[in-house]
This record gives structure tokens, C-alpha cells and sequence, in this order.
């Protein structure tokens, strides 16, 4: 496959169908709404292909709740407000045990918001989201390489774990182009005895997350739970860059993470020896990973494009052995690479060798 | 001995947990009669709403996937067009269908989606425990309208089956009852159509069905019988709201 040039909600598209995503069903909303018009070109030409574009996100969602339970692979994309909106359906399809991959290409909330990027759904989509005791898989990509490869890789996720999971970028990932190169994409294994396809001449199945007997009600909370401690335990991933030499740690993802290489150019530039830790699964997020790089560095500086949430995480996984600074903004504006080395500059003390504790 | 009758096959040998009188047993039975009669029972796929129906898949011996409340349409919609060979059927009542649903139904009708919808019409939310339906008819107590509906602070009750004869997807849409023996051979003929309908490919059909719920009218089953007969039937008339020819439904453009 050659390299191509492609806008990054256009790459997630085409990953999808790649990866044998036959269904999508969405409502409109920017900044992705590239998704839902190449999906509409795309998937009328592929064999058994199903576009529609819902009445809203709500029963989008549901929609492809349905198509997944009938063995279709199965993709539905928003971005923050439309993805509230899903929360009822991603809950369900945790809840069934039904794979499906939703895009959230997230813009500056609360409430209706903007449409410019920023990372404020982070606790939203680490943290389950919808009601109820379950996580998703959160993927977070930082290039357009990226955005093919975890688009096909969630598909892979959602059916090997039965289980929803999501690509968590931003405007900028999905308005940007980059050069990609397409990956083969792996056989799909999806057991027919876990679709519901009309009992023929078999004992009738049912799908449900409704269970009365509570003590059958914790036990199906517990399968939940194995499960993802099976996922935490296998499927997290982080890059490291730059990091050989480093003194002090940067941790950031998606867009965060592409101005933090920034910054670390410019500080390495300055003298001061900066590396990056980036998440690229959110949830399970590499804790880890992270806690080892504690024993022997002293200072971290978490970078968001929110006003602290992934940095919860960070603290929980260094759980004190570390010192933590932070910088954040929140949706409306993105901050530059020379702001964030700015901002390292004056938090951190080369002489003391001290990040302000934040 | 001959046998004359018996449970039908896409039924579970499975007591009902309804109450008595309701007529959610009654329309359970007459569906799976239907999928007998058509031969349709190993190509099924139900889904059950929230509300007191939401235990559907413990009676129906057909695959049933659960869908939350009002959504059952969107799921339906989700499952035919991946399967169009099978016959998916929603089943739903009126605070799912005409409350916290309506986009969901009223745009499957739109859509013309080859599915099939039982529509449970007893005007009142029963599983909660008998607050106000979009159905509750005028002056009707329930828990939540203690006083009685009153049109300027709860609005009107809804008449589905004449709004969704509006749109053009709709193929075929019946209002019947299950207050008599006569009210339910009618409306299993009823059901039976618009199975076939789907079957036939002919887009969205759905069957209204008046339903006592005596539990929460804080009525006697006969009582209740009568007031269908007697209240709500003028409020939501009996009878074919909508029947398109076949040779008409077949002029839209299908395959895009």
C-alpha cells in the first residue's frame, strides 16, 4: 500500500471500512462530520453495507447496538454534545457485551460549546461515561498514522473483548492532513454463536443487561469487572520520547502530545533535558509503565487541553513517589508549543532540579 | 384424542408474571400464534421494551435482544438492515412508543423500515406503578395527574395510528382491542397482516392494541374490559387506519 494524503476524519473512515465496518449510523456534528459523508460514499459501494443517518445521536447509537448484535461490524462518530447523547446506548452496548467503535472528535465544552479542539470528554469517555459500573477501551491517537491504525486496531479490540471502544481525538486530529500508510487489516474472529440472527432450527437467545435476581446481577457485574482487569492487565500501550537522557518527564496525549514534542525541541534547545510520556490507550491508562519511570526520575508536568483530568490518572498511578506539575487549558484556545516551554521553564528549578508541585 | 390446544410453539412453557386481566399475556400469545401460523419462529428477532413487556424474551421462544426505553425501533432498524431476510418485530408500549421513543418510531415509520411494531396502548405507565402515558385520556387519575389529566398542564392523549398514517413509509396501521373474545380473534388477524406485510416486504407496519391494565385503573378485569369498550374507545377509535395497496408501495425508489 502506498503512502497517501489524507484529512484525518477521512482516514478513520476509510480504516473503518478496511477493517469491515459494514454499518454506520450518525447524526451530523463538527468538527467530524467528514466521517459520516465518506462513510455515506463509502459503504454504499461495499457489499452489505448499511449507512443511515439517524433522526439524532440517540438512536444512532442504538442503531448500531442492533447491527452489532446481528454480526455486523459496527461504527457510529460524534463529538462531545452529540456523545452525551450516546452515553445511554454505550452503556447498553457494555452492558450486552456488544462491540461496536464510536469516533468522539471532541471540541471546547461544556454545554453546546465550540468546535475547537480540546481534551475535556477525557474523564467522560476513561471513566465509562454512561451509568453504571463498566469502562470502554479509550483510544487516543496523535497522528494520522494513528488514527488508521488504532481505527482498525478498535475494531480488532471491540470484538476480541466484546466491548465498546473509543477513538478520543479533536478537531485538529480530524481536520488536519498527514501522510498514512494503510495497514492489512487482520480476519475478523467474531464466534456467529455470539450474534443474534433468528434461532433457526437452535434454542432462542437472548440479549439483555436487564437481570433481576441480585445476586445474578452481581455476578454479571463481576464477568464485567474480569474482563476488564484482563484488558488493564494486556492491552495498554504509551510511546516514549525522548526519554533516554530525560529529567523531566512530560505526560500528554492526542493533540496534547504532538505540542509537547514541540516544547520538548525548544527546552532541549534551552539545555533542559525533557522527555514525553504519551498515553495512547487512556483506558486501561499505563500506570504502570508510568509508576517505573518514578523510580528514577523525581519530576513530572501533565499537559492537557483541560483544566486537569487526565492528570488525575497521573497522580494515581505515581501515587506520591513523584512530583507532579501541571498546565492546562481548557477548551477555546490551543496553546503552542512556546507557551508550554514557557511554562516548563518557569515551574521547573534546574538549579534544585524541582518541579512545582502543583 | 384429537388435540385442539395448546401452548404455541414460539411460546416458553413459562408461567406469565402479568397481572390478572392485563393484556399483555393475550397479545404475547396472539403474536406467537401468528409466528406459528407463518412459519417464521427460526427467523425472528424481538425486541422487548422497557416497561412491563421488558420480560418478553422469558415467554417468546424466538431470539429477543432487550432495547432500552423507546429505542426498541432504532435497535429494530439496526438488526433488519444488516438481516433483511429476517423478521424483526418491536414491541412497545405507550410511554415507550409515544413519550421517550417518539423520534425513534416516528422515524422508522418515516424511513418506511421493513419492520413490524405491537403497540400496547393501556394508558398508563404499569411497571412504574400508573403515572400519566402520553395515552392517558382526558380527565383520567393516575398517581402522577391525582387530580385527573387536564389538557392545559398535561396536554392531549396521542393518537398514534392516525399521526403515523401521515407518512408515507407507513404501509399498514390497525387499532384493535383485546376486551372480548371477538376484539381478539380481530386483532390476531390484525398482527397476522402485519407480519406478512414485513414478510412481503412492504415497509412499516404496526398494530395498536387497547390493552386493560386493571392493576392500575384500580379496576376489576371485567370492569376494565368495559371501560374500553365504554371510554377509551372514543378517544382512540377502532378500525384500519392505514392499508397501502401493494402495487403502490412498490413505486419508491428501493435500492440507492
Amino acid at each position: 500500500m502506498n503512502k497517501v494524503l489524507m484529512q484525518g476524519n477521512k482516514i478513520i473512515g476509510e480504516a473503518a471500512i478496511r477493517a469491515g465496518c459494514r454499518f454506520y449510523a450518525g447524526y451530523p456534528i463538527t468538527p467530524q462530520n467528514e466521517i459520516p459523508e465518506y462513510m455515506a460514499e463509502r459503504l454504499r459501494s461495499v457489499e452489505g453495507g448499511v449507512f443511515i443517518q439517524s433522526e439524532s445521536e440517540i438512536a444512532a447509537i442504538h442503531m448500531v447496538a442492533g447491527a452489532s448484535a446481528a454480526g455486523a461490524r459496527s461504527m457510529t462518530s460524534s463529538s462531545s454534545p452529540g456523545i452525551s447523547l450516546k452515553q445511554e446506548g454505550i452503556s447498553t452496548l457494555a452492558a450486552c457485551q456488544l462491540p461496536a467503535v464510536i469516533v468522539n472528535m471532541m471540541r471546547g465544552g461544556p454545554g453546546l460549546g465550540n468546535i475547537s479542539p480540546a481534551q475535556g470528554d477525557y474523564f467522560q469517555a476513561t471513566r465509562g461515561g454512561g451509568h453504571g459500573d463498566y469502562r470502554i477501551i479509550v483510544l487516543g491517537p496523535a497522528t494520522a498514522q494513528e488514527l488508521a491504525d488504532l481505527t482498525m486496531d478498535a475494531f480488532d479490540l471491540a470484538d476480541q473483548y466484546r466491548t465498546p471502544v473509543m477513538i478520543l481525538a479533536d478537531g485538529m486530529m480530524g481536520q488536519m492532513m498527514e501522510p498514512v500508510i494503510f495497514k492489512e487489516p487482520q480476519p475478523r474472529v467474531y464466534p456467529a454463536s455470539y450474534m443474534m440472527r433468528g434461532a433457526g432450527k437452535g434454542k432462542s437467545k437472548i440479549i439483555r443487561g436487564l437481570i433481576l435476581d441480585p445476586l445474578d446481577m452481581e455476578e454479571h457485574n463481576w464477568t464485567l469487572e474480569r474482563k476488564y482487569r484482563v484488558i488493564a492487565k494486556k492491552e495498554t500501550r504509551h510511546e516514549l520520547y525522548r526519554m533516554d537522557d530525560a529529567e523531566l518527564v512530560l505526560v500528554a496525549y492526542g493533540t496534547a502530545a504532538r505540542i509537547a514534542k514541540g516544547a520538548i525541541k525548544r527546552l532541549r534547545e534551552a539545555g533542559l533535558r525533557a522527555g514525553l510520556f504519551r498515553p495512547i490507550t487512556l483506558w486501561p491508562f499505563p500506570e504502570n509503565e508510568l509508576r517505573d519511570l518514578a523510580k528514577t526520575l523525581e519530576n513530572f508536568l501533565v499537559f492537557e487541553m483541560s483544566t486537569g483530568q487526565m492528570l488525575e490518572d497521573v497522580r494515581l498511578a505515581l501515587q506520591g513517589y513523584a512530583r507532579i506539575g501541571f498546565h492546562g487549558r481548557p477548551g477555546g484556545v490551543v496553546p503552542t508549543p512556546v507557551e508550554l516551554a514557557n511554562v516548563v521553564m518557569r515551574q521547573y528549578d534546574r538549579k534544585q532540579g524541582i518541579i512545582e508541585h502543583y | 384424542m384429537k388435540k385442539v390446544f395448546g401452548r404455541p410453539k414460539s411460546m416458553k412453557d413459562t408461567i406469565f408474571h402479568y397481572c390478572a386481566g392485563c393484556g399483555h399475556s393475550i397479545a404475547h400469545r396472539l403474536i406467537a400464534e401468528v409466528i406459528d401460523e407463518l412459519d417464521i419462529r427460526d427467523i425472528t428477532i424481538g425486541v422487548p421494551p422497557a416497561g412491563c413487556a421488558v420480560l418478553a424474551y422469558n415467554y417468546f421462544d424466538v431470539d429477543m435482544i432487550e432495547a432500552q426505553h423507546g429505542r426498541g425501533p432504532a435497535m429494530a432498524t439496526g438488526i433488519k438492515r444488516v438481516l433483511p431476510d429476517r423478521i424483526v418485530f418491536s414491541y412497545q408500549g405507550d410511554g415507550d412508543l409515544a413519550a421517550i421513543g417518539i423520534a425513534e418510531s416516528f422515524h422508522a415509520a418515516n424511513r418506511g423500515e421493513n419492520i413490524t411494531v405491537i403497540f400496547i396502548n393501556n394508558a398508563v405507565y404499569g411497571m412504574t406503578g400508573g403515572q400519566m402515558a402520553p395515552t392517558s385520556i382526558l380527565n383520567q387519575k393516575t398517581t402522577t395527574s391525582p387530580a385527573g389529566r387536564k389538557s392545559l398542564l398535561d396536554g392531549h392523549p396521542i393518537r398514534i395510528s392516525e399521526v403515523f398514517t401521515l407518512l408515507p413509509g407507513t404501509a399498514y396501521i390497525e387499532r384493535c382491542t383485546v376486551n372480548s373474545p371477538a376484539s381478539i380473534l380481530k386483532t390476531k388477524k390484525s398482527i397476522r397482516k402485519a407480519f406478512q406485510y414485513q414478510i412481503d416486504g412492504r415497509g412499516f407496519s404496526l398494530v395498536e392494541i387497547l390493552s386493560p391494565c386493571p392493576t392500575n385503573w384500580k379496576m376489576t378485569p371485567v370492569e376494565s374490559c368495559r371501560w374500553i369498550d365504554e371510554v377509551m374507545t372514543k378517544e382512540f377509535p377502532l378500525g384500519v387506519m392505514k392499508d397501502l395497496p401493494a402495487v403502490e408501495q412498490k413505486t419508491g425508489e428501493k435500492t440507492p
